[in-house]
C-alpha cells in the first residue's frame, strides 16, 4: 500500500488549524457543561422548588434528542425567528445544552451517595452548611461522580466531530473537504484519526490519573 | 486526675449540667419519646438501657439537635436547648457525639478528620490542635496511624479514632450511641477500655449501649427505656441484682443463657 505522503505533509496545517478548533469547542463545551451540571445537580438535590421542575425537563430535554438535531433547531430554527448566531457559537451551546445534562446526572449521583449519617457526622463536630458543604458532601461526591465526569468529558470530545454539520471547520469538516476535493480518502482519514487520537488520548491518560488521585483516599486503588 | 490534659474536673460535682424536662418526640403519629425527665450531673456517667427500637438513641440525638422534638425542655448549662434562639453550632462543640457506625470522614487521615472541628470551627491554633490530637491518639494506641485514612482500619481503631475526634473538640459531654455495636467481639474491648478510661477522668458521659457489663462496671446511673418511657432509674448494683419494674427484669433475663 502506497500512502500518499506529499498530501498528508500539505494538509497538515490544514488539520493543526482544524484541531485548534476542536479543541477550543471541546474546551468551552466542556467547561460551560461543568457549570450547567453543577447548577442543576444543585438545583436537584437540595430540591429548589420550580427551578427543580425546570431543570428536570431540561435534562429530559437534552438526554433524548440527538446532538445533531440541536444543533440544527440552533443554527437553522432560530435564525427563522429572528435570532442568528454565529456557527461557532452554536456548536458550543449545543455542546453545552446537551452536556450541562450528563454532567448534571453525573453530579447529583455523587452528592446523593452521601450518606445522611456523614452529614450528621459533620454537623456533630459543629460544622457551619457552608463548612459541611466544602468539607464534607463536596469532596465525597466529587471523588463519586469523578469517573462519570471524565467519561462525559471524552464523550463530548468526541461529539464535537458532528459539529461540521453547521459548518465549523473542525477536524471532521476538514476531512470531508479534502476527500471531496483530492479523494484521498484514506489519507484523510488516517489523519483524522490520528488527529483525534493526538487530542483525546492525552486527555484521557491526565483524566485517569486525576481520577485516581481524587479517590485515592475514600477507594484505594 | 489527668487524662491527657482534656479534662480536669471533680468527679460528682453535683452541679447539673444537663436537664432534660417532658420531652415529647414523634415521628408523624408515633410517640417515640413520652414524657422523658432526666437530669445529669457534672462528671456523671448515664447509661442507657433497653430493647432495640425503644427510643435510646433517638433520646440521644435530641441532645445534640439531630432530632427536633415536639414538646417539653432540654436545658444544658443553663440555657434551654428548645425555646428561643439556639446557636447548635457552639452547642455541638460542647456535645460530643460517637456514633455507631464511626462516620470518620473517608476523604480524610486520621490526623485531618481529628483536627478538621477544633481548627475549622472552633479556630484554635492548628500547631496545638496537632499536639493535642497526637495525645489523643497515643492514648488510645493509635498514634502511628496519624496519616491512615480510615479504609486502612480495623472497625475498633475506627472507632478509638471517632472518640478522640469528639474528643478533640474539648466538649463538657460525650454521648456514646451503640458505639460497639458494629464490631466484631474481640475489638469491643478495646473501644470500652477507652471509654471507661474517660468516664473515670471525670467525662460527663451519656452511654446507650448493650453490653450490660460493660454498664455495670461504668454507670453512676441506670436509665431503663422501655417503648419511649423510662421504666426506671438506679444504681447499677440494684438494676442488675434486683429490678424494680417487671419489664427490667424480663429484659435482663433475655440476655441471660
Amino acid at each position: 500500500m502506497n500512502l500518499n505522503w506529499q498530501f498528508i505533509i500539505d494538509s497538515l496545517p490544514l488539520y493543526r488549524q482544524a484541531a485548534w478548533a476542536t479543541l477550543k469547542l471541546g474546551f468551552w463545551g466542556i467547561l460551560i457543561s461543568l457549570v450547567i451540571g453543577l447548577i442543576c445537580s444543585i438545583a436537584l438535590y437540595l430540591k429548589l422548588k420550580g427551578l427543580k421542575t425546570i431543570v428536570k425537563i431540561y435534562i429530559e430535554l437534552s438526554r433524548n434528542t440527538p446532538l445533531l438535531i440541536q444543533l440544527f433547531f440552533l443554527y437553522f430554527g432560530l435564525t427563522k425567528l429572528g435570532i442568528t448566531l454565529s456557527e461557532n457559537t452554536c456548536a458550543i451551546i449545543g455542546l453545552s445544552f446537551l452536556g450541562g445534562s450528563y454532567m448534571a446526572e453525573a453530579f447529583r449521583s455523587g452528592l446523593e451517595a452521601v450518606s445522611r449519617s456523614q452529614i450528621e457526622s459533620g454537623l456533630s463536630i459543629g460544622l457551619s452548611q457552608a463548612q459541611l458543604v466544602r468539607y464534607v458532601i463536596f469532596p465525597q461526591a466529587f471523588s463519586v461522580s469523578m469517573p462519570s465526569v471524565a467519561a462525559n468529558c471524552i464523550f463530548l470530545l468526541k461529539e464535537t466531530s458532528i459539529v461540521g454539520a453547521i459548518a465549523v471547520v473542525d477536524l471532521m469538516n476538514v476531512t470531508k473537504d479534502l476527500i471531496g476535493m483530492y479523494y484521498q480518502t484514506f489519507e484523510s482519514l488516517l489523519m483524522l484519526v490520528a488527529a483525534y487520537l493526538i487530542i483525546i488520548l492525552p486527555l484521557s491518560m491526565l483524566l485517569t490519573w486525576l481520577e485516581r488521585r481524587v479517590r485515592y483516599a475514600e477507594f484505594g486503588n | 486526675m489527668e487524662w491527657i490534659g482534656v479534662l480536669i474536673v471533680n468527679k460528682k460535682d453535683s452541679r447539673v449540667l444537663l436537664e432534660i424536662k417532658n420531652l415529647y418526640k414523634k415521628y408523624g403519629e408515633t410517640t417515640v419519646l413520652d414524657n422523658i425527665n432526666l437530669s445529669i450531673s457534672k462528671g456523671e456517667v448515664i447509661v442507657i438501657l433497653g430493647p432495640s427500637g425503644c427510643g435510646k438513641s433517638t433520646l440521644l440525638r435530641c441532645l445534640n439537635g439531630l432530632e427536633k422534638i415536639q414538646g417539653g425542655d432540654i436545658i444544658f448549662r443553663d440555657k434551654s436547648l428548645v425555646n428561643g434562639d439556639v446557636n447548635w453550632q457552639e452547642v455541638r462543640q460542647q456535645i460530643g457525639m460517637v456514633f455507631q457506625n464511626y462516620e470518620l470522614f473517608p476523604h480524610m487521615t486520621v490526623i485531618e478528620n481529628i483536627i478538621l472541628g477544633p481548627v475549622k470551627v472552633q479556630k484554635r491554633d492548628k500547631k496545638e490542635v496537632m499536639e493535642q490530637a497526637r495525645q489523643l491518639l497515643d492514648r488510645v494506641g493509635l498514634l502511628d496511624r496519624e496519616n491512615s485514612y480510615p479504609r486502612q482500619l480495623s472497625g475498633g481503631q475506627k472507632q478509638r479514632v471517632a472518640i478522640v475526634r469528639a474528643l478533640c473538640m474539648n466538649p463538657e459531654i460525650m454521648l456514646f450511641d451503640e458505639v460497639t455495636a458494629a464490631l466484631d467481639p474481640e475489638m469491643v474491648r478495646e473501644v470500652l477500655d477507652v471509654m471507661l478510661g474517660l468516664a473515670k477522668q471525670g467525662m460527663t458521659m451519656i452511654v446507650v449501649t448493650h453490653e450490660l457489663s460493660f454498664a455495670r462496671a461504668v454507670a453512676d446511673r441506670i436509665v431503663f427505656i422501655d417503648k419511649g418511657r423510662i421504666c426506671e432509674i438506679t444504681e447499677p448494683r440494684e438494676f442488675f441484682t434486683k429490678p424494680k419494674t417487671e419489664r427490667a427484669r424480663h429484659f435482663l433475663n433475655r440476655f441471660q443463657y
